[in-house]
């Protein structure tokens, strides 16, 4: 499903983002990525949605070797991954239900189904009777909700999340755990990008640890110490 | 399933168009400006030019006409002729200029040029006698040419009707200049639709800058190129409609003002009279015009400036 085969990243001659991560993602497998900040999640994440290349090495994504994927075809790429970005990347000038709707919509989803699809998604992620509103009257962690009900509304083959449970306290950081978890359930891959220890060591989920761009440790059922 | 599809996403687009461009009114005013002024220009520099090329004609048609007689006609035929003439109404007055009146003047006019008065004292006479016709009214000389082209009068003419007379210089230099006056028109219109091009396109880019998060996220939620380029051509070619039709209803009061204010006088060579009647008489392909070159600024300068933004990254 996801291979990273020797994948090295460097921004410019003196940093190095990433040295040579080898890792395999099974389909439907539920995947923590930690780390401190500046270690190179970000950069495992923008590489899988194409955002940046790999300097040297070799990545396949559901059948698609990025080496050979034209421009045309970085579209299609993305609409297999749902993403939820750190800075959420909502449109501003669109409101809730529209920013979910989006998501649908650049896909040429009817606006039958659209009108039935986004209010159970935002109902999923609590934020019923809010569609109207616009990004910037929204809390931190509404609009994290809203940016993980586009992420989850297409019914992506892989969903990647980073940092989604960051600005929310406790019960909202859990109630989106529960939600990653029952998309993984359908059957989406998930890869996950966390500080948050208590979670982490309580999903018991397989947990790959970076550590200055390398991988210091990936196991089955994972605990992380910072 | 695939034209459905293709017709939603048309739609989308389209009304993702209007959206932005009620949300975004303001930054697309200074493009609409610019536009304005551009197409204002243009659709005047077309009208002025009408405009000359119809007063020339105007003052070719005021002038005497000239019918040049063939040398065996005899003084009967001619006489005759000239008694034809003078009984048609619109003719105010015929005057026979002989072949000696002809040479008499001919050398008057070139008294300066000692090589021509040898040469043509060294033939026998090449000038024609001539009939000079002035009309009576200088607006209406059709009869006048329907009656000097049949054929047996014809038949007594050495030389073309010509329809200049004596004032044939002075009409040259005014075609000369006009045309001069149309050539230098169109240059600068080019000159100046390259220049608020790029004011144009610069706006848009602007405009485009300010989203260019937007156009970012977009794109990273695999919208495609066209569905993210769309919206911002839409809005552009909506610029260009409102522009065309704001400067087709600028040249408009203008000339309805200045009608009013001159009737029916002439400024100099400008005919205001001719050129408010051309503009109404061409007003929807003017408005067609306008349309046109609006939406192609508009879309072009779109197109241009959302390119940057809509490039994957392709350094490794």
């Amino acid at each position: 499903m996801i291979l990273l085969d020797r994948v090295t990243k460097k921004y410019n001659k003196n940093s190095q983002a990433l040295e040579r991560i080898s890792l395999h993602v099974e389909p439907k497998e539920f995947v923590i990525i930690v780390g401190a900040s500046g270690a190179g999640k970000s950069t495992i994440l923008k590489l899988l949605t194409r955002e940046e290349k790999p300097t040297t090495g070799k990545i396949i994504v559901g059948g698609l070797d990025y080496e050979t994927l034209k421009d045309k075809e970085i579209p299609i790429l993305r609409r297999k991954i749902g993403v939820v970005f750190q800075d959420f990347k909502l449109l501003p000038n669109k409101t809730v239900f529209e920013n979910v709707a989006f998501a649908l919509e650049i896909v040429g989803v009817g606006n039958k189904e659209i009108a039935h699809t986004v209010p159970r998604v935002l109902d999923i992620v609590g934020l019923k009777g809010k569609e109207k509103r616009m990004p910037r009257e929204l809390s931190g962690g509404e609009l994290q909700r809203v940016a993980i009900a586009r992420a989850i509304v297409r019914q992506p083959r892989i969903l990647i999340a980073d940092e989604p449970t960051g600005n929310l306290d406790p019960k909202h950081a859990w109630d989106v755990i529960r939600v990653l978890e029952k998309i993984n359930r359908y059957g989406t891959t998930v890869i996950l990008t966390t500080h948050n220890q208590e979670i982490v060591n309580k999903l018991k989920r397989r947990v790959i640890t970076i550590r200055d761009g390398r991988i210091a440790s990936d196991k089955a059922s994972g605990e992380y110490h910072s | 399933m695939k034209i459905r599809h293709r017709l939603i996403m048309f739609r989308r687009i389209v009304k993702a168009g209007l959206l932005n461009f009620i949300r975004n009114a303001w930054l697309g005013l200074a493009a609409i400006a610019v536009m304005v002024i551009t197409l204002t220009i243009i659709l005047f520099s077309i009208i002025a030019n009408s405009t000359f090329t119809y007063t020339i004609t105007q003052i070719t048609d005021k002038i005497d006409i000239s019918v040049y007689l063939k040398d065996d006609v005899t003084a009967k035929k001619r006489d005759q002729l000239i008694d034809d003439l003078k009984n048609l109404d619109s003719i105010r007055e015929v005057n026979y200029v002989s072949k000696d009146e002809a040479l008499e003047k001919y050398k008057e006019q070139n008294q300066g040029n000692l090589d021509l008065l040898l040469a043509i004292s060294q033939t026998d006479n090449p000038l024609p006698a001539s009939l000079q016709i002035k009309p009576q009214d200088p607006n209406n000389i059709e009869p006048i040419k329907q009656y000097l082209e049949q054929k047996d009068i014809q038949a007594l003419q050495s030389d073309e009707t010509s329809y200049s007379g004596d004032r044939k210089t002075a009409i040259d230099k005014i075609t000369s200049a006009t045309s001069f006056i149309g050539q230098a028109g169109a240059v600068s219109v080019l000159v100046f639709a390259f220049i608020s091009m790029l004011i144009i396109f610069n706006t848009i880019q602007m405009a485009i800058f300010n989203r260019r998060s937007e156009i970012t996220i977009m794109r990273l939620l695999g919208a495609s190129t066209s569905y993210i380029r769309g919206p911002f051509i839409v809005e552009s070619v909506i610029y260009g409609i409102v522009s065309g039709v704001i400067s087709i209803f600028i040249v408009h009061t203008l000339f309805s003002i200045s009608a009013r204010a001159f009737g029916a006088s002439s400024l100099g060579i400008l005919d205001i009279e001719f050129a408010n009647r051309y503009f109404a008489d061409n007003f929807w392909k003017f408005l067609g015009l306008q349309l046109g070159v609006g939406i192609l600024i508009g879309s072009i300068s779109a197109l241009i400036a959302t390119r940057r933004y809509l490039k994957f990254k392709t350094s490794k």
